[in-house]
């Protein structure tokens, strides 16, 4: 009980800190800022497909690119962004429901390369499509919410509508994983054929996985529409979906916090490193590297491996113990 | 008459040009616990996975309460009734023993919106209570299960197999790896648990002794078809049985 206070208490302070963050600070710093938290949805999406359901996929980038240029094109047309998304959102979900049946027949590396060449396919079509997404040159000029007193035209209070919308996502993906539905997901990763003789449903639950995990993408894809106010096909390749696996893995894959933790190494941490000038990337490729190598399971497993190390306690693999007991 | 809890017919099942399993027909009744013993390949784990749907037959039926299920997915045929262990360690190591047991119940409780907006337990938490402290792993409950020693584990695994309620268990040698004390406490929950529920097993078995104490019938396979059925002391002093399998 008391752990969960604490936990409680952490992500308020998180939260606190997440509002200070960008006053008195250039608008680069807010826009990184809010890259951070666009980010930070994106590998929360992954996080829920290959971290909690174990179904890899190297597409993230293109749920973005299909978010975002759904609500780009409807933003232009005129709709106002708080329409435009839930359909992305919806159009994410029936095309990552698709995406997801190839994982029912093929696994590990197989579907990588599934997934690896569904990204590579929407960026082709991206790029091709001139009369629809503008080709190489993209679409630009699309507005931002405008929400009657509160607008969101300026930096700030862009970054705050983000973080609200992070806030709302997070929660929502905080009862997917809590749920039952999420002990299913865990269960697909973990032991997918125990799963199926238990009454789960595991191919149901394998296209939720991509389904859910897309439309996330999808969010992160209408609010970079809002943030950069102009699309190309180039900001959505297969690059900016290893960017995003590199999120879950280095947070922590199957962690609820991992992709918030991920997210901001990759996104911030090259921007603290700036004072390196030219070895920053250097510095970044090689402290991602060793954190790698000691620490596999993400920076959420060092946590759980110092509290092991400060507050271990006796085993409980004895045989003999009350489990074994006979009456 | 009722109709038997499984109902298998003329079970065929070929990898190639080898006949793991010949025309394999036996039915289960209500309460029964009946053993399936043979040497190693002699087809009954294969058997066992053309019953569950693990595996498609290449002729046969398979009956569960006088329902065909041949070809049916596992996760059906669990909703039916039919729950199973495994050979090999089976619990979903990164999850607590808690989280086991109710995910074990949690498919055969209301819909997929329920599940995903009602309560996180899906409203399990007493009969996963109830069933952890059956097996005696209270003081395990919150434990991961990959942290559990290998007989804990197979508690944890026939425990899963019970959560739903099921008219029939089959178990896939629970005795395999099991220390003589854990392996005593099982037999102890698995009697327990048939003569409350009246629920019936099929047991696959190496283990002669652990076979023989527990099983109220026994059929033995050897090279894909059966070669004997009786009771235990009928099976004992078959000969054909005895010169075959138990080095008689």
């Amino acid at each position: 009980m008391m752990a969960g206070k604490w936990r409680w208490l952490l992500v308020a302070l998180l939260l606190a800190a997440a509002v200070a963050a960008p006053l008195g600070q250039k608008s680069y710093i807010v826009y990184v800022l809010t890259s951070w938290l666009v980010f930070a949805i994106a590998a929360m999406g992954l996080n829920l497909t290959l971290g909690y359901a174990g179904q890899i996929s190297l597409a993230q980038a293109s749920f973005m690119a299909i978010g975002a240029y759904v609500t780009a094109l409807l933003t232009l047309a005129g709709w106002h962004w708080l329409i435009a998304t839930p359909l992305a959102l919806l159009a994410c979900f029936v095309v990552g429901l698709l995406l997801g049946y190839p994982a029912l027949r093929v696994k590990g590396h197989f579907l990588a390369f599934v997934t690896l060449a569904f990204n590579t396919l929407v960026f082709l079509v991206l790029r091709n499509e001139e009369w629809l997404t503008g080709g190489s040159y993209g679409l630009s000029g699309m507005p931002r919410p405008d929400l009657g007193l509160f607008t969101t035209m300026r930096p700030l209070p862009f970054y705050y509508f983000t973080l609200a919308v992070t806030v709302i996502a997070a929660l929502a993906m905080w009862g997917i994983v809590r749920s039952p539905w999420g002990r299913a997901f865990r269960a697909l990763r973990e032991n997918p054929i125990r799963a199926e003789s238990l009454g789960l449903d595991t191919r149901r639950i394998t296209l939720l996985a991509f389904a859910i995990g897309s439309a996330y993408g999808g969010l992160a894809g209408a609010l970079v529409t809002s943030l950069v106010q102009f699309i190309e096909p180039a900001s959505f390749g297969v690059g900016h979906s290893l960017r995003i696996l590199l999120m879950v893995v280095v947070g922590g894959a199957g962690s609820f916090f991992g992709p918030f933790l991920g997210s901001g190494v990759v996104i911030l941490l090259p921007e603290v490193l700036r004072f390196t000038e030219g070895y920053y990337l250097i510095i970044y490729a090689v402290l991602v590297i060793v954190m790698l190598i000691y620490a596999p399971e993400g920076l959420i497993g060092i946590g759980a491996r110092l509290k092991m190390k400060f507050f271990s306690r006796s085993q409980v693999r004895a045989d003999m113990s009350q489990g074994a007991s006979l009456k | 008459m009722t109709a038997p809890v499984l109902s298998v017919r003329n079970i065929e099942k070929r990898f190639g040009g080898i006949r793991a399993v010949r025309g394999v027909s036996f039915d289960v009744h209500k309460g029964e616990i009946l053993g399936l013993i043979g040497p190693n390949g002699s087809g009954k784990s294969t058997l066992f996975n053309c019953i569950l749907g693990q595996l498609v037959p290449n002729a046969g039926e398979v009956a569960v309460s006088g329902r065909d299920v041949s070809g049916m997915r596992p996760s059906d045929l669990n909703k039916l009734g039919v729950g199973r262990t495994f050979q090999q360690l089976s619990v979903f190591p990164r999850m607590s023993v808690f989280d086991n047991i109710i995910l074990a119940g949690q498919e055969h409780r209301g819909t997929m919106s329920s599940r995903l907006f009602g309560a996180p337990d899906a409203g399990l938490t007493q009969d996963a209570e109830r069933m952890i402290a059956f097996f005696r792993l209270t003081h395990l409950r919150d434990e991961l299960a990959g942290s559990l020693s290998y007989g804990q584990q197979k508690l944890v695994d026939a425990a899963m197999a019970f959560m739903a309620g099921p008219s029939i268990v089959l178990l896939d040698e629970p005795a395999g790896g099991v220390n003589l004390t854990m392996l005593a406490h099982l037999k102890d929950r698995l009697v327990t648990y048939n003569a409350e529920h009246g629920t019936t097993f099929v047991v696959i078995e190496h283990n002669m002794e652990f076979v023989m104490s527990l099983c109220t019938r026994i059929i033995v396979l050897a090279e894909g078809a059966v070669i004997a059925e009786g009771t235990p002391d009928e099976i004992r002093s078959n000969q054909t049985v005895i010169d075959a399998y138990l080095g008689g």
